[in-house]
């Protein structure tokens, strides 16, 4: 496409994302400003800013400082997430080639999949608390669905070809698991885990919302709480950028992983 | 079936393969009483247009299908299995896209077993022997048609292979290249001899590789249509007369059916 354009309408090109967040904040700023929305309900992008600058050196009026609500959050989401990943890929993985393991955890799967993951917020509740536990607990069976499904659809869509290869140097079922169908699943794999990445972070602020004492979800609930607009779309937006952040971070890895597969 | 040199036991021997396919209820014949003996170190062309069996019958001495009736033997042993004695070189490109062309061609010796240091020894030999010596760290996408081959080659030959089978290797490449490809092939074999079965169904390609030239009937089943021996001397060249004499001769011969 790029090559296409002008050198000019390259650089509006450019302008044009600014350009536009800039507006949506301009008509955000003025429909408060001039009373249109009253104040009470919609706080100001100016106002938000003021809160962010606060609560980076304040923990009134929630409780604690907007780094502990943020790394509690993450904190939460990667045990669980750490722990989806590493017990949801080799499964998936091995569902994908042993016709064994599919037959014996495919019929759990297939009864938990359906569950949506906020269903499994009160029993978490029940079992663990509202510490980290209970969260973790929550975003691993939010997680685990989508490592599951992507490591198993990868294996399966391994290019037979591959395997027939495999095959005629005289390698085991093992060998060819090992070496043909998980390097060739990888890029799937990596899939599954920015859809579980994306399934865990709604999850988790959803169990925040109704039970939590930190965590960006708990600063929304507080926002509310103590009418204060503000905190509830400081929340938000911490909420979207550490999601943002964390899905970088994988991408990353995928690409230091994945190396020589054009896609 | 007695191999008419009849000195040595044959290499391959194929007896009265035949090979059926269920397609749903109906049966798809593919093969038809197949007799066929290769001698050690001879090079085979099977030649053949599309849908003639000619794929089958090489994936059948693969050990990758199953005879429907009949056996083909290694050194007198009936093929079960695909096994790392015989290398085999397809016609699409199935290089490891994750893997470099060192790790494409070390990953034989890796599933059997063979320790790093050996089996990269291994693999730089072929690699050089292909002509790819300065492009092991490449990967397949990096490569053109007739460098991916030459890495399916290399890959082929690191397992010390008895016999070499090659499915349509330079089908899918433009005619320049495939020429190259083809002088490149007998340099590779004159260096270090292997019992060839080599699949195509181009008439030319046949007569300046083969020792031997199997014809197959061109419809389904494919049956055996008649053996040509080419007793040109090495390196061949496409515009001397007996080539082209032959060349014409299997032409015309199988024009009905090619």
């Amino acid at each position: 496409m790029s090559d296409i354009q002008s050198a000019g309408s390259k650089r509006i090109l450019k302008i044009l994302p600014y350009l536009s967040l800039l507006s949506v904040l301009a008509i955000w700023e003025l429909v408060v400003d001039t009373g249109l929305v009253p104040n009470t309900l919609l706080a100001t992008p100016i106002q938000v800013i003021e809160l962010f600058i606060y609560k980076l050196s304040h923990a009134d009026p929630d409780g604690s400082v907007l780094l502990v609500h943020v790394l509690t959050s993450i904190g939460e989401a990667l045990t669980g997430y750490t722990l989806a990943l590493l017990i949801g890929i080799p499964l998936g993985l091995l569902m994908g080639w042993f016709v064994v393991a599919e037959g014996l955890a495919r019929p759990i799967f297939e009864m938990i999949r359906p569950i949506p993951p906020v269903a499994w917020i009160p029993l978490a509740i029940f079992w663990f608390g509202v510490g980290l536990t209970g969260k973790a607990f929550i975003i691993w069976a939010s997680g685990i669905v989508p490592c599951v499904i992507n490591s198993f659809v990868g294996v399966r869509m391994t290019n037979p070809v591959y395997i027939r290869m495999a095959r005629t140097y005289g390698a085991s079922d093992w060998e060819i698991f090992k070496n043909i169908c998980v390097p060739s699943a990888l890029p799937m794999v990596f899939g599954g885990l920015q859809v579980a990445l994306a399934a865990s972070w709604t999850a988790l602020v959803a169990a925040e919302l109704i039970a939590a004492d930190t965590g960006l979800g708990f600063l929304i609930t507080m926002g509310r709480r103590l009418l204060m607009p503000d905190m509830i779309v400081l929340g938000m937006l911490m909420v979207g950028l550490t999601g943002v952040f964390i899905g970088i971070v994988i991408d990353r890895v995928e690409k230091r992983l994945v190396a020589g597969v054009r896609r | 079936m007695e191999d008419k040199a009849g000195i040595k036991k044959p290499k391959i021997e194929c007896v009265n393969i035949s090979k059926h396919f269920m397609e749903g209820q109906e049966k798809n014949h593919v093969l038809d009483t197949i007799d066929l003996s290769v001698r050690e170190n001879e090079f085979i062309v099977i030649l053949g247009p599309g849908q003639s069996g000619k794929s089958t019958l090489l994936k059948i001495i693969a050990g990758l299908y199953k005879p429907s009736t009949g056996n083909a033997y290694l050194d007198g042993k009936e093929i079960t299995h695909p096994g790392p004695d015989r290398g085999i070189v397809f016609q699409r490109y199935t290089l490891f896209p994750w893997k470099t062309v060192m790790g494409n061609v070390e990953m034989g010796p890796k599933l059997r077993g063979v320790p790093r240091k050996e089996r990269r020894r291994l693999a730089q030999h072929y690699i050089e022997l292909v002509g790819l010596k300065g492009f092991e760290k490449a990967y397949p996408h990096q490569l053109s048609g007739g460098m991916k081959q030459r890495v399916g080659i290399a890959r082929a030959y690191v397992n010390n292979p008895k016999v070499m089978l090659l499915d349509e290797p330079f089908g899918q490449l433009d005619a320049q290249t495939r020429y190259f490809m083809e002088e490149e092939t007998v340099r590779i074999w004159e260096t270090e001899k292997r019992t060839v079965i080599f699949v195509t169904n181009n008439i030319e390609e046949a007569v300046y590789l083969g020792d031997r030239i199997v014809v197959l009937e061109g419809k389904l089943p494919g049956r055996m249509k008649k053996i040509y021996d080419v007793n040109l001397p090495r390196p061949r060249d496409y515009t001397d007369p007996a080539f082209l004499d032959l060349r014409h001769l299997i032409t015309e011969e199988t024009e009905l059916t090619l």
